[in-house]
């Protein structure tokens, strides 16, 4: 059984808050230059030169891209052979945040409770996911998720005869309402099958997947280049003053559901959709 | 380029046309959902704002703390829809312009076209590029609400587009 101390978790996690905050992923970055070479219409153009060029500055200057330094979401695959000493995981996962947060200059976006609204003034807690996989690593997916796109996710049950059609015509009305709110263009993460909350989470784990995989299954795959085509037809545009890129990609994850049945959840990123990836 | 800057006149308004791109010169007014929740309980009390919102700007960022060796942190636009329900009472004390990302209610616009003021649109997730054009910052009110404190920014060739209008003219309802 491998040993691995939460300690040397939470050390990892306050690192990688860090790093997810002022580094764009470079699949991302090569979206939106794509996406820039793309546009005709200059203010679009204009647009998505001052997000580049944010870019760069945020990682030489060590300042998170976005003020918005998020909620952060983070996701414990646990081999099962692995065994976690010390502390509690979910405390140090804590504590890693806190300290990442003070060391980075980053803004505190908790607040202890939904109604009374107090910062927690170290934008803990995060959100932890932990699951138990096979084998002996631990894999650690640290996603720092900012409400105005956050804000925009949707969630619907659908009837089992609505369809693939009725799929997507939710899909596209959330994007379409969303507008200008979550800072496009967007990832869209869509979950779809499971129950309520699986969809859900589907949608999550659909916005972590990097923008150059497609889903393994075939049919799901074209759905999602079909939905990009479709929401970047709608002309919102970068920050939504119009444009030909509303989206830079569509990542759909499904899960088997019940015969009466059709849960989608929409998730949508900002282009600033900060992620990284540890493998212990 | 068209240049604004506090305090902002009737006269200004009027040039300001949805579309335009407009650099903001001065003093804005950062503020966010719990400064905003806090001035209008503020004026429902009848006492007296922390400043004074004749012919002012109001910049909706929560910034980032100041690292070492700047004046602030990240500090791009955040989503101005949630602002709406104080809006219109800020217009009727005479604020002139909002800078924030997205739509705005149809209330908001009609309180914008009754008083005179414009919304202008900053590129929403550029806080490192946005920070670079704010050149002082002082807290004027509300410090306990910490990253939604009410600040007093200067900025210089702050980038913006004009959303709305005074006319109502919106860039995010052209087909």
């Amino acid at each position: 059984m491998r040993e691995i101390k939460a300690e040397e978790i939470r050390d990892i996690i306050a690192e990688a808050v860090i790093n997810a905050n002022i580094r764009l992923p470079e699949d991302i970055k090569e979206a939106l230059k794509k996406a820039r070479m793309n546009e005709t219409e200059k203010r679009a153009q204009k647009i998505l030169d001052i997000i580049l060029k944010n870019a760069d500055m945020a990682l030489s200057e060590r300042m998170p891209l976005c003020q918005d330094t998020g909620m952060v979401v983070v996701e414990l695959k646990i081999g099962q052979n692995v065994h976690i000493t010390g502390k509690s995981l979910e405390e140090a996962v804590n504590e890693g945040i806190r300290e990442g947060y003070r060391k980075g200059y980053f803004r505190n976006s908790v607040v202890y409770d939904p109604l009374i609204r107090r910062n927690t003034g170290d934008n803990t807690p995060g959100i932890v996911h932990i699951e138990v996989v096979p084998g002996e690593n631990v894999e650690i997916n640290v996603f720092p998720k900012g409400a105005g796109s956050e804000n925009m996710g949707r969630l619907a049950m659908l009837k089992p005869s609505d369809g693939i059609e009725g799929v997507k015509k939710f899909v596209l009305n959330t994007v379409k309402e969303a507008g200008a709110n979550p800072c496009p263009p967007v990832i869209v993460g869509v979950g779809i099958g499971g129950n309520m909350e699986k969809a859900a989470y589907l949608a999550k784990k659909a916005l972590m997947r990097p923008l150059d995989e497609r889903n393994r299954r075939e049919d799901i795959a074209k759905l999602e280049e079909e939905l990009l085509e479709m929401i970047n037809a709608l002309g919102i545009g970068p920050q939504g003053l119009g444009g030909k890129t509303t989206a830079l990609a569509v990542n759909i994850e499904v899960y088997p559901t019940h015969i009466a049945s059709l849960p989608v959840a929409v998730n949508l990123g900002c282009h600033a959709t900060r992620r990284v990836k540890i493998i212990l | 380029m068209k240049v604004l800057r506090a305090p902002v006149t009737d006269e200004d308004i009027k040039n300001l046309k949805a579309g335009e791109e407009v650099l903001v010169e001065g003093t804005v007014y950062a503020a966010r959902d719990a400064a905003h929740k806090r001035m209008k309980e503020t004026l429902e009390k009848g006492e007296k704002l922390p400043f004074d919102p004749e012919g002012q700007i109001i910049y909706y960022v929560g910034p980032c703390p100041a690292p070492p060796g700047k004046i602030i942190g990240s500090a791009g636009p955040t989503t101005s829809g949630r602002m709406d329900s104080y809006t219109p009472l800020l217009l009727s004390k005479g604020l002139k312009v909002m800078i924030g990302k997205g739509k705005r209610s149809l209330e908001v616009v009609e309180a914008m076209k009754k008083y005179g003021a414009v919304y202008l649109a900053a590129v929403g997730g550029a806080g490192v590029y946005l920070a670079h054009k704010i050149k002082g910052v002082e807290t004027v009110a509300y410090d306990d609400l910490g990253p939604e404190a009410l600040r007093k920014f200067e900025v210089e060739h702050f980038p913006c587009i004009v959303a709305i209008d005074a006319e109502g003219n919106n860039i995010y309802e052209r087909k």
